[in-house]
């Protein structure tokens, strides 16, 4: 058992940091990836034969990714690299893992979960329609297949990622119709002071800004999505301007997001207690700043541990591997811990000032219209949702769930869940906190049923 | 269906890969998605289950599960995670049209 290799879920920049780590130690872990390339999501790596270079698909963070992606491969043939792999279930130190139509059982002993993030997002009306996507979809539309999303394009949410993305089509020659956030500028005013500690980060955000603006597309601060119109796909989006007026935007092609939510089923799976996490406004698994988990032999890194960006992931693979290995009996490099956890206090602050001058708007979920389809997987609507709760006396969201079925679909609620989590708080007139979260279920994603069998 | 939703910036310069669409043959190319094969060719990947429309994807990371399609052997994938391959077929909709 002892020399079993320890396990890592997900090859971004927490799982290559953490790989890079363990291998430095003389151990050989698995890192078993969803991805057919490594490098996570905002590192991704086109498929073979595509030949942009880094600098064109990856801009400022172009040598971040360069250096990532050598890492990665430099480790070969000393890690079990596993890519196109879904782990689909963890339970009693073993995980199910699912690559090229053939399951296997991996037993562990000791695990780093680096899952990763996906892109949160409110449902508005018409926002089933084609031609809307995630901003990080739509980025991965640029990034990974040289496509726009369409012609026309409206970039709309809020977060530092709506700016990236829109710089990044406007500069791949794609035409941004506007870009549309719903933080008012005051939140950004009052953020400022703390958002200049960000340094290069926070440069970088301004620079894709003021680009922006050099190019001639349209900027609004403090706006609300009224509706997206449309037949058979999206042809304007109806909002309204900070200063009340309706306005109406014609475009072929809608990007939206706000913020990120952490990917945590397999840590549920797995075991880890979950806290309510007032910045994030979600269930997180808990972890010590080292990564470590309640659960002994189980470590978490990365945006799936919290949402805190990729330079912060990088640390955090890192100061978790070394909280394995210090776990084995290998001696820590006191020095070295204390300049990781040093990195990441420092990322958390920047961190806790985006969420000020980039506040999720909860109050758009909260008062969203009955006739808006919440879930798509299953076409529920937030009335249909609401009635679930109030008519059925579901005051928790497991139970709202069984009752509506609004997060019972192929997503598993990995879209809907944080805005019906608000929707349900705030028709019960509770704090979100209080009505609990979805419970994970294996198949974290849909499997081939002779898979189980 | 003249109308495509997704057009092509960069990386033009691949092996053309021809497939099929509810019986149209289409073009894409060596490395597309099978969701970039569909929307390059198109504005729709499926009609959602419960009667509220078309349905083109959503967010490109195996996350919402918006794109499974069929293919005529009855094999299942989802486009945004699966590579499209030279003579795919590829159906998008029901017996009924839909």
């Amino acid at each position: 058992m002892a020399d079993r290799p320890p396990v890592i879920v997900g090859a971004g920049p927490a799982g290559i940091r953490a790989a890079a780590t363990l291998v430095a130690a003389g151990l050989t872990p698995i890192v078993l990836d969803e991805a057919p390339r490594g490098g996570g999501q905002i590192y991704r790596r086109p498929p073979a034969g595509f030949t942009r270079p880094y600098q064109a698909l990856y801009g400022f963070e172009a040598a971040k990714a360069r250096r990532l992606h050598d890492e990665l491969d430099g480790l070969a043939g000393r890690i079990d690299y596993r890519p196109d792999a879904l782990v689909w279930d963890m339970r009693r130190g073993a995980l199910q893992c699912l690559s090229g139509g053939r399951n296997a059982t991996i037993a562990y002993r000791d695990l780093i979960l680096a899952t990763g993030a996906r892109d949160r997002i409110i449902p508005f009306p018409g926002w089933t329609l084609p031609g809307i996507y995630t901003l990080g979809g739509a980025q991965i539309a640029l990034k990974y297949q040289g496509c726009a999303i369409g012609r026309e394009i409206v970039f709309l949410g809020t977060g530092p990622l709506l700016y990236l993305v829109a710089y990044q089509y406007a500069k791949a020659g794609a035409t941004v119709r506007a870009v549309l956030d719903t933080a008012p500028f005051a939140a950004k005013r009052r953020a400022l002071p703390a958002l200049l500690a960000g340094g290069a980060t926070f440069a970088k955000g301004l620079w894709y800004v003021a680009a922006l603006r050099a190019r001639g597309v349209p900027l609004a601060a403090g706006i609300r999505p009224i509706a997206a119109a449309g037949d058979t796909a999206v042809t304007a989006l109806r909002y309204r301007a900070a200063n009340g007026a309706e306005r109406r935007i014609a475009c072929d092609a809608l990007a939206f997001g706000f913020g990120l939510s952490s990917e945590t089923q397999l840590a549920d799976l797995a075991k880890i207690p979950f806290r309510y996490d007032t910045l994030q406004q979600q269930f997180l698994p808990s972890r010590e700043s080292s990564g470590r988990t309640p659960v002994a032999g189980l470590y978490l890194a990365g945006d799936g541990g919290g949402i805190a960006g990729a330079d912060a992931a990088e640390l955090s693979g890192e100061r978790a591997a070394l909280a394995l290995l210090e776990d084995r009996g290998h001696a820590a490099d006191k020095l070295r811990l204390a300049a990781l956890e040093r990195g990441l206090q420092r990322i958390a602050g920047f961190r806790a000032a985006l969420e000020t001058a980039f506040p999720f708007p909860a109050d758009l979920a909260a008062a969203m219209a009955d006739d808006t389809i919440l879930c798509r997987c299953e076409g529920v609507t937030a009335g249909e949702f609401r009635r679930a709760a109030g008519a059925l006396d579901a005051a928790e969201v497991n139970r709202a769930k069984a009752f509506s079925r609004c997060g019972m679909g192929r997503c598993q609620g990995r879209v809907c869940g944080p805005a019906a989590a608000i929707v349900l708080a705030a028709a019960l007139q509770l704090p979100p906190e209080s009505i609990g979260r979805l419970r994970g279920q294996a198949p974290v994603k849909p499997i081939p049923l002779a898979v189980t069998a | 269906m003249a109308a495509s939703q997704f057009h092509r910036l960069a990386e033009r310069d691949r092996p053309v890969v021809r497939f099929v669409v509810d019986g149209r043959p289409c073009e894409a190319l060596a490395g597309d998605t099978v969701l970039t094969a569909l929307l390059t060719n198109g504005r729709r990947v499926r009609s959602a289950e419960f009667g509220d429309g078309q349905r083109a994807g959503f967010c490109l990371m195996g996350a919402c599960q918006d794109c499974w399609v069929t293919l005529a052997d009855g094999e299942r994938l989802r486009a945004c995670t699966s590579f499209v391959a030279e003579g795919m077929r590829i159906v998008t909709r029901d017996g009924n049209g839909r």
